[in-house]
């Protein structure tokens, strides 16, 4: 199948004052991905699976178009990104639905960013709620819904100006277990359907191999692919209980081997980030006793 | 047959004692809100009658109200009130048109709101009226200095809000509609700007009651009409009733004032309102 989106040895690094104020350090250099050769392609289903912290959201803006490269590129159908686009919908974690806006009038802004005419607009605004399961909560505020209802909205919201990929963030990762579990079926329901390519950025390893055609495995920071591993599983939305598949759970067990250091070494990290912030903190009050 | 005329009778009745039980919370909500206000009106009718309190000083509510209404039927409350509310009104509209547009330029620049807030919450926390006899020096004790003190306060809260509004928008949402592909101008109107309105509208009101406050202060140090000059000229010329009669209207303006405002907000921002019933 034709390649639809490839990485090539994207780097990013951010610049980040560490310790400013009392100590006045220099500006240095945090490294956030490393590398980074990664082909996705058409149609296909990519998870990109990682310990916290280790760039998987970045990737995420990169392929996104919010932010560059550091160095290296990536391509869209073999052209480079240069910015967000309606050619790529994103799925955020915390939903970002605009709560001035009915679930209707959230799905018809991508729409309208698009330049669909107003009947247009909403004839296809309501196919898609009608999609995601939402007929009759056209006109409720997000307030009004639940979690994995306003989720559901949102990606509603990002299908319907038609992107040839979609992007989600840890798009399941505040929701409730089993409003999860129902909503990753649905997902892939939705991809069937659909037939869009996306790339599902999680830390779950058992989602990751529900869902993957492919699961990216990441490194702790600076993010690295470590492997890609293949699911061969044919038809997901098939009657057996997936989850308790022998195969299932030897992959799920695999991934988690090659994250199992990953996380240890991602939550070393954390603890001298937190210990060194409060180093400076110290350092800080210090300076002020003394001034 | 029986039973049917049973039921007959029942259904009626049913409704009845639910309307009965409508009308019991409807006057139970009255209750609440009015007992209050009614104890202490019945306080100030009685206590000077009782001579517990001077009545030269402080007459009974009753002839507070028939001054009142004599006032109206002459045509001179209406007069100050008229003058009074043209000015608050002015100034208020002005500082509205000034600093909702002005506050969003500069939220959005955020290094120019950076520079600009302590300015702008020293200048908000100097009170205006110890600024009115620079604007009385330079305006003269005509209408344009009492226009200019009610726009000085209500500019301040108006551009604060409307600042923090536009720099606090969720960041996400930017993000969200940027990652569509919006460009800036589109961006500010189809986000930005709905996104601050609640906040906005906290400038409005805290305007709106600073509006009439300051108008009434500074009708009291130079004016020749409107209510704080009337309030002031009876308490000189010792018409007690008729300064009582100018405090009442004054504090029935600004409730109708604030319940205008709430209301409007409550439209605009509807979307926030109901989530926190």
């Amino acid at each position: 199948m034709a390649v639809k989106i490839s990485i090539e040895h994207v780097q990013k690094s951010f610049r980040i004052k560490r310790n400013m104020g009392a100590l006045k350090e220099e500006a240095q250099p945090l490294s956030a991905l490393h590398d980074i050769n990664l082909e996705v392609r058409q149609g296909e289903f990519m998870v990109i699976v990682g310990p916290s912290g280790c760039g998987k959201s970045t990737l995420l803006d990169l392929l996104a178009g919010l932010t560059t490269p550091s160095s290296g590129r990536i391509l869209l159908d073999g052209k480079p990104i240069a910015g967000p686009n309606l050619d790529r919908g994103i799925v955020f974690q915390q939903y970002a639905l605009f709560p001035w806006k009915t679930a209707l009038g959230n799905v018809e802004f991508g729409l309208e960013a698009k330049g669909v005419g107003r009947e247009e607009r909403r004839k296809r605004a309501k196919e898609y709620i009608d999609l995601v399961g939402l007929s009759g909560f056209e006109n409720r505020y997000p307030h009004e819904l639940s979690g994995g209802m306003k989720q559901r909205v949102a990606i509603a919201r990002s299908l319907a100006y038609d992107p040839e990929v979609l992007l989600m963030d840890e798009p399941f990762a505040a929701l409730d277990a089993q409003t999860r579990e129902t909503l990753q079926s649905e997902l892939l329901r939705i991809w069937e359907t659909t037939k869009k390519t996306i790339i599902f950025i999680t830390h779950g390893i058992e989602e990751a191999v529900y869902l993957g055609q492919r699961v990216a495995v990441m490194s702790s920071r600076p993010g690295r692919i470590k492997q890609v591993i293949d699911i061969p599983f044919e038809s997901r939305s098939s009657e057996e209980d997936l989850r308790s598949n022998p195969e299932f759970v030897r992959l799920r067990h695999e991934i988690w081997e090659l994250l199992k250091d990953e996380v240890v070494r991602a939550q070393e990290q954390e603890k001298s980030k937190t210990l060194d912030s409060f180093k400076s903190a110290d350092a800080r009050k210090g300076v002020a006793k003394h001034g | 047959m029986a039973n049917g005329r049973a039921g007959e009778l029942v259904l009626p009745k049913a409704k009845e004692s639910e309307a009965a039980r409508w009308s019991l919370a409807a006057l139970r909500k009255l209750f609440k809100n009015s007992i209050v206000i009614v104890v202490l009106l019945a306080i100030w009718e009685v206590t000077p009658r009782l001579g517990i309190i001077n009545i030269t000083f402080f007459p009974p509510i009753s002839q507070v109200l028939a001054t009142w209404w004599q006032l109206l039927l002459s045509g001179d409350l209406l007069d100050h009130t008229a003058a009074s509310l043209s000015r608050s009104i002015g100034g208020f509209a002005l500082a509205i048109v000034v600093s909702i547009p002005l506050g969003l330029a500069i939220g959005w620049w955020k290094p120019v709101a950076e520079y600009l807030n302590p300015f702008l919450e020293l200048m908000r926390n100097t009170a205006a009226l110890a600024i009115l006899p620079v604007f009385i020096l330079l305006l003269g004790l005509g209408e344009t200095s009492k226009v200019a003190i009610v726009f000085y306060a209500c500019i301040f809260p108006l551009l604060l809000n409307t600042i923090s509004g536009v720099k606090n928008v969720d960041p996400l949402l930017i993000k969200s509609a940027r990652s569509m592909g919006l460009n800036a101008v589109s961006l500010f109107r189809k986000v930005i700007v709905p996104a601050s309105i609640p906040t906005i509208f906290v400038g409005i009101r805290q305007a709106g009651a600073s509006s009439i406050l300051v108008l009434v202060a500074a009708e009291m140090v130079g004016a020749t009409s409107g209510l704080g000059y009337l309030i002031q000229y009876a308490q000189f010329s010792f018409l007690i009733t008729e300064m009582y009669a100018g405090i009442i209207t004054i504090s029935v303006i600004g409730l109708i004032v604030n319940y205008v405002l709430v209301s409007l907000e409550k439209r605009l921002t509807g979307w926030k309102q109901n989530a926190r019933e």
